[in-house]
Parts: structure tokens; sequence; C-alpha cells
């Protein structure tokens, strides 16, 4: 049994960590919360050269060619560091969908400049405050074009271009659009969490074309927010064990009642159901990591467990490492909040926890294995 | 990362599939135990495939060859556990013996005692049970009062022990004591280990919520015990109990009762409100809840083996599962008799073993919680051992034991 990371996979991820914490990414995170800007560009143009964008994009694209357990220890430590780049979007959406639908002409065009940041992709999905649905989306693509409207589009206004849902017909098709091409209208959106951009995106007609090779596009979509919800449940764990270590820290400096807090039993109590909650998620995470690195026929449940679990992790930590902090942890001042607000935005980005608790339902009643 | 064995485990698991399934019958579900059997003939049974294990060289995986064990590495004792989980054989009556006072034995008896109580233990000769917990002291185990006085080269035992599970149809025990009141609490203890038919020992047992009776109080009067049958020296006996303690975390692991599958496929054929229950939002919700619980200690275990196989102590993360397994249990088994409906609340063993199945839950899950090391101590071995964080303030520190109080009169 080798249910581990490698050693190799582990200094890779003691690599990330050095580096996100030299670049003073939770420093960063909170400059863009309350800055002007949708995202750092000096910290992308960094963890581009450390070639993280080019992680599974194969060497004949000018890529990386590693395996996708090197991408879940860099998202545990994007996750722990709430690094403000478009990573999420551009490499576990938009790179993946290019990876898994796209024609060996479209891969030549969008996959080196994905690898090397000169572009930055997303996945423009939600259109209305209902989850979307195959018969309720009202995007649509017919001849070339594109007509419609997204909402909530993460790095909406930082993305070149988007891998957009619509129907062609009867039928769901994604499609590839670039952004910056007549027809096409965006807007940044206020969100929770600043610190990562969201945009709604107007298709006025827009030039665009199909990725999906004549698969089915709501298969393909379903798919690929799979793979996707393994990358974000290691964020979210990354971001849960940070709670939960600020809230620890914290709670071995305040004195109260002539004591440290971190002595009293319901802190104690607290600090142990995160660890409990931690430590479900890792374990689930690694699972994950293991059907998405082998394509395992697991991959639903798995990542359906390790989104569901992490989400739950997340929520626990960020929400009682403020109540930890007491007063303090309502400030602004204190960091409590851009972890927060992150878990919401995380929990947010590929679709709800009642949603994603209903996939990890459905795919066990399809497989006959639990 | 895989879950692959390396080539040597793959042998070792091969050898131990073909003894097995030579040996023992396959389980039909994960719950299909030998639970219907009388306590008499439970007992029995159990000794019997212990034995059998012992001259085949299956018994004590971990021990070494000369008390009875097969000297096998801790991952080939992990292997073991994998595969015997999947047959229906006997149990329940040697993890008190073989987990607990075979290794306390190991540490600190004498090698005469070792080569005259090992063996027998290997074999399921002899039944152990554990002396610990006392009226006024289970939690707070050091507080125990259990009387033992030293004169020559005996002891003489007075006071009581409860919860002893097992004590009924134990041979030896493994007990702790104080040997001196004046001394502070964790100061004054001495373990040792003694003959349960000693004269003035006396087994009563309790009936517990279930209506079985496995625990018992075990009162001691004037009972003598040789000086040689002391583990560790006298005053030492809290360093003893904790090595104890340590082992007991590890044999305790998984409640045992209805788990995800159980539930799952309860779900998926009961009716709930004219459609079947796994179509009802709150049930997938429940489900979904639990199975990552369910697969978050599935993993957390591989996480473990994976250190062990690489020849590495587990980290602290099993610290987790009995309280994570103890609770889920409890609330699968509440919502299985839930789905039952009205009729979840009948018992009728003769008739629906499955309803049965939920029942044991409910009343063991209640126990589990409690029996080990409550939740809420594991909670604070969490966060202490684990996370560092600072010891309980104590109302007890700095004073002679008998100085302590110990209610509010
Ligand atoms: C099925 C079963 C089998 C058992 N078998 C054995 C056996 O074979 N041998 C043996 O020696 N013992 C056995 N026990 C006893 C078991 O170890 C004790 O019951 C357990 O340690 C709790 O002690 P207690 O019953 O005295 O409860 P208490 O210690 O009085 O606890 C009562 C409540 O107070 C809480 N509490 C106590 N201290 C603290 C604290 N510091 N912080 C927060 N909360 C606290 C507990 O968590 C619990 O909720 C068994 C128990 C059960 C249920």
């Amino acid at each position: 049994m080798n249910f581990e990371f490698s050693s190799d996979q582990m200094l890779l991820k003691d690599q990330a960590r050095k580096f996100l914490e030299g670049e003073e990414s939770l420093k960063k995170a909170r400059a863009i919360l309350e800055g002007e800007l949708s995202f750092d560009e000096s910290l992308w143009k960094s963890v581009v050269e450390m070639g993280w964008t080019a992680t599974t994009i194969p060497e004949e694209f000018n890529g990386l060619g590693l395996g996708y357990l090197e991408l879940c220890v860099i998202a545990e430590e994007l996750g722990r560091s709430l690094a403000p780049t478009p990573f999420s979007s551009s490499v576990y959406l938009a790179t993946e969908s290019i990876l898994a639908n796209a024609s060996n002409e479209q891969k030549q065009k969008y996959l080196p400049k994905l690898a090397s940041g000169e572009i930055v992709g997303t996945l423009a999905h939600t259109e209305t405050n209902t989850a979307p649905t195959s018969n309720n989306l009202q995007c649509s693509f017919s001849n070339g074009q594109l007509k419609g409207k997204k909402i909530a589009v993460p790095d909406g206004d930082i993305a070149n271009f988007a891998v957009v849902t619509a129907k062609e017909g009867e039928k769901v098709r994604l499609c590839i659009v670039d952004l910056e091409t007549k027809g096409v209208e965006i807007k940044t959106q206020n969100s929770l969490d600043p610190s990562r951009s969201h945009a709604s995106i107007n298709f006025n007609n827009a030039e665009a074309e199909i990725l999906d090779n004549d698969k089915d596009g709501w298969i393909a979509l379903e798919t690929l927010l799979e793979r996707a919800a393994v990358l974000f449940a290691f964020e979210q764990l990354g971001g849960a064990e940070a709670c939960m270590n600020m809230a620890k820290e914290y709670a071995m400096g305040r004195f109260a009642f002539g004591r440290p807090i971190a002595s009293f039993q319901a802190i104690k109590h607290k600090l142990a159901d995160m660890f409990i909650a931690v430590e479900l998620a890792r374990s689930n995470c690694y699972f994950g990591a293991w059907a998405l690195s082998t394509n395992a026929p697991e991959l639903s449940t798995a990542a359906a467990t390790a989104r569901v679990s992490a989400s739950e992790a997340f929520n626990e930590c960020s929400k009682e490492n403020i109540q930890t902090h007491g007063g303090m942890g309502f400030t602004w001042e204190f960091d409590c909040h851009l972890y927060y607000r992150r878990c919401r935005q995380l929990a947010a980005n590929i679709g709800s926890q009642t949603i994603w608790k209903d996939k990890l339902i459905s795919s066990l009643e399809r497989s006959n294995k639990i | 990362m895989d879950f692959k064995d390396t080539s040597e485990e793959a042998t070792f698991r091969k050898e131990v599939d073909k003894w097995l399934s030579d040996n023992a019958e396959l389980k039909e579900g994960p719950n299909d135990s030998l639970s219907s059997l009388t306590e008499e003939e439970a007992l029995l049974r159990a000794k019997e495939w212990a034995a059998k294990l012992y001259d085949d060289g299956w018994a004590c995986l971990h021990w070494p060859k000369e008390y009875g064990g097969r000297g096998s590495t801790p991952i080939e004792r992990v292997i073991w556990g994998q595969e015997v989980s999947k047959y229906k054989v006997p149990g329940g009556f040697f993890e008190i013996g073989q987990g607990m006072a075979g290794p306390v034995l190991m540490m600190y008896a004498t090698e005469e005692q070792k080569k005259r109580f090992l063996p027998p233990l290997a074999k399921g000769e002899e039944v152990w049970c554990q002396l610990f917990s006392e009226p006024g002291a289970g939690s707070d185990l050091a507080g125990l009062k259990t009387k033992s006085v030293l004169e020559g080269d005996t002891w003489t035992i007075n006071g009581q022990k409860i919860w002893t599970s097992g004590a009924h149809y134990s041979d030896f025990g493994i007990l702790v004591t104080r040997s001196d009141p004046d001394a502070h609490k964790h100061k004054g203890l001495t373990y040792f280990f003694l003959d349960m038919k000693s004269p003035g020992v006396e087994v009563r047992p309790i009936k517990q919520i279930s209506g079985g009776a496995n625990f018992n109080e075990v009162y001691f009067t004037d009972v003598k015990i040789p000086d040689d049958q002391r583990l560790g020296a006298v005053g030492d006996g809290w360093k003893v109990a904790l090595t104890t303690l340590m082992n007991e975390r590890l044999a305790v692991g998984d409640a045992s009762g209805p788990d995800f599958e159980e539930i799952f496929n309860l779900a998926c054929k009961q009716d709930l409100n004219g459609d079947l229950a796994i179509k009802n939002g709150s049930v997938r919700d429940k489900l979904a809840d639990w199975y990552c619980q369910y697969s978050g200690l599935k993993y957390t275990k591989y996480r473990n083996i994976s250190a062990l196989s690489r020849g590495e102590t587990p980290g602290p993360e099993a610290s987790i599962t009995k309280v994570v397994s103890g609770n889920k249990l409890q609330e699968i088994a509440n919502f299985g008799m839930d789905l039952m409906d009205s009729a979840g609340v009948i018992r009728d063993e003769t008739t629906d073993n499955e309803q049965s199945m939920y029942q044991y839950g409910f009343f063991g899950a209640a126990g589990i919680r409690i029996a080990g090391g409550t939740d809420e101590i594991l909670k604070n071995i969490i966060s202490e051992q684990v996370l560092g964080l600072p010891q309980d303030m104590r109302a007890d520190k700095g004073i002679p034991f008998n100085k302590i109080p110990t209610s509010n009169k």
C-alpha cells in the first residue's frame, strides 16, 4: 500500500508553500480585496515562471507533462495562501476542457499559450441564481455565433477566452470564445470575495467555435466539473488547514481568566473537531487525487466525496476560526475574514454543496460498488 | 500513489488468503456474524478458532515466535486483519488479553512468567479482563481507590472495580491499585496481574442498556497477590497503565454495526412516501454526509497502513477513528429504524434480522462512545497530544491523593 504522495511530490509541495510565503501571497490577497485590481499580476507572473500553469500540459504543447498528483499539491498550497490569481479558472477549468475535448488544431492554438501564461482562460456556465441544467440553459449557439448572458464567471474580466456552455438546438455544446472579439461585453461583478474576481459576460452574436468535437456537451461538462472538483477540493483543504492553524496560534497566545484560551475545553474541543474535519477531508482528497491521476472508474464518486468533504471542512474551520478569535475575528484588520470569504467563493464556484451531495449519491447508485 | 502491495506483501496476502479460505467461511455481507450464539457457545467457538490459529501459526501475528506469535511485521498484521475481516470467524473474547494484557506482560513480566502466560493467551486457552475502572474513577482513572498493602512478599487487595467486560468468564485480570494514598494521585499506584479464581474475588454481572450483561462489578476482599505478579515498580502503576491504554486505543478501532453500505442498501429498497427512500432529498443529504465520514475513515486507515508499509510509525490521525465511527453508528442506527417508520421500534429478532441490526447498533453505539475513553476524553487527547494545546486546569494538582475532593458533600 502506497497511499501517499511521493517524496518528489512532497518536495514540490514544500517548495510551493515556501514560494508562496516568500511572495507574501496572503498580503497580496488582502491588497486585491481592498484595491481596484482584479488579480495580482506580479504574483501571477511568478506562478507562471514556476511552471505551474504548464503542469499537466503535454510536452508537445510546450507543457511540463507532469501528472495530476503534482497539480493537487500545488492546489493545496494555493488554497492555503489564498493566492489572488486566476489559476483555478485558467488551469482546472479552461486548460482541462481543452485537454479533454479540443481538436488538435485548437490544442495547438491554446495550450502553448496557456502553459506560458500568455493567455488566461475560464469557464462561463452560470446564467441565473438557479443551478444550470441541460434544460434551463438559455445561451444559444448557431452558425458559429454565440448569443446570451453568463454571470458569476470566475476571472471573467481577466480571461482572454472562455469555454461557454450553450444550446445548439436541443444539444448542449461547449463553445470556445475569444473574449476580445466583437459582440462580447464584460462587466466586473461585485462579489463576496473580491480577492477573486467575477464578471458577467454578454454575448451578442459573438464569433465562437465548438470545442466538444461532437461529444455530448453536457457529459463533457460534467466530466470537466468532476475533475476540477478534486483540484478545488485541494484548495479548500489547504484553506481549512490554514484556518485550523490560525485558530490554534491565536488560542495559545490569547489569555482570559488568567490562562490561555487554548486551555478552555470548549476551545480545545472546537480545535479537535476542526482537526477531525481536516483529516477526513485530507483522506478523501487523496482518494480523489488517486482517481484523477489514474482516471479510475471511481472518479465520479471520489471527486464528489473530496469536494463535499473539503467544502465541509473549510466551512467548519473558517467559521470556527473567527469564533476562536472573538471580536478580533470580526475585524477587517485580521485575516480571518479573508478565509471566510474564500471558503464561500470556492464553495460556490463549481456548484453548490447540495448539488455535489446529490451527485455523490447518484454516482453510488450508478456503480454497484461502495 | 497506489493501493498495491509490495511483492512481499502480496506473497504474504496470498498465504493468508489460502489459509483462510481453507479454514473459514466467507461472510455474506459486512454484518454477517455469529451473533446469534449464546455466550457460552460463542466462547467455545472462539477458543476452538484461537487454537486452530495457534496450531497453524496465525495467532498474535506480531508477537515473537517464542511466546506463541508469528514474529510478523506491523504491515503483515494489517494484511491479516484486512483478510480475516472478510470471513465469518468467532471473536470478541481475546481482544483485552491479546491486545492489552499480552503487550504489558511482554514489557514488564519476568521471562518465566512470559513463558507461562503468553502462549496460552495466544492459543486462547485463557481469557483475560481489564480491572481498571472504578465507581469513582473512569475518565479520571488515576483517581482509583482499590487498596493494595504489602506484607512480606504478599500484597492484600481490598476494594471494587466496575464495568469489567468479561470478568465472569475470565481466568486472569490486569489490575491497577492504590498502594500509597498519601502520595500524589499519579504517584501512588501499583499494577498487578491476578488469577480471577483467587479467594476473595467476587464477580457480579451488571445488566446493560441492551439487556445483556457483558460487564461486571468485581469486589476484592482480602485478595492475596504474590509480589512477583507486580508489573512495574511499586508506585509506577500509572506508567504501566498508560502503556495499556495506548494499546487499548489501537485495539479499539471501528465501531461494529450497520455502516454506510447497510443504510444505503436499505434506502435503495425501502419505500418512503410512495417512492424509494433513496429518491428523497433529505435522505440523500444524510447519506452523503455519512459516506464522506465512511470514506474519510477508510482512506485515513490506508494512509496509516502506507506509513507502516514504509516502516514508519503511523501519525496520530488514527485517534479520530473511534470518535467519528461511534457517532456515525449512532446516527445510522437511528436513521435505519426511522426508515422503518413506526414499526422501527418493534423488537422481534425472529422475523427481521435487518431491523434488529439497527437496534443493536442503537444500543451498541451508546457504549462505544464511552468505553475505552469517552468522546470528550478523546477530544482532549487530540487537542493535547496532536495539536499541542495545554492540558485542562486541574483541581487536584499538588494535593496528596487522600485530600482530593470527590463529591459535593
Ligand atoms: C461497554 C463498556 C465496556 C467497558 N469495559 C471496561 C473494562 O473491561 N474494563 C474497565 O476497566 N473499564 C471498562 N469500561 C469503563 C470505561 O472505561 C469508562 O466507563 C469510561 O472511561 C468512562 O468513565 P466513567 O464511566 O466513570 O464516566 P465519567 O468519567 O464519570 O464520565 C461521565 C461524563 O463526564 C465526562 N467527563 C469526564 N471527565 C471529563 C473531562 N476531563 N473533560 C470533559 N468531560 C469529562 C465524560 O466524557 C462523560 O461524558 C467499559 C465501559 C463500557 C461502556
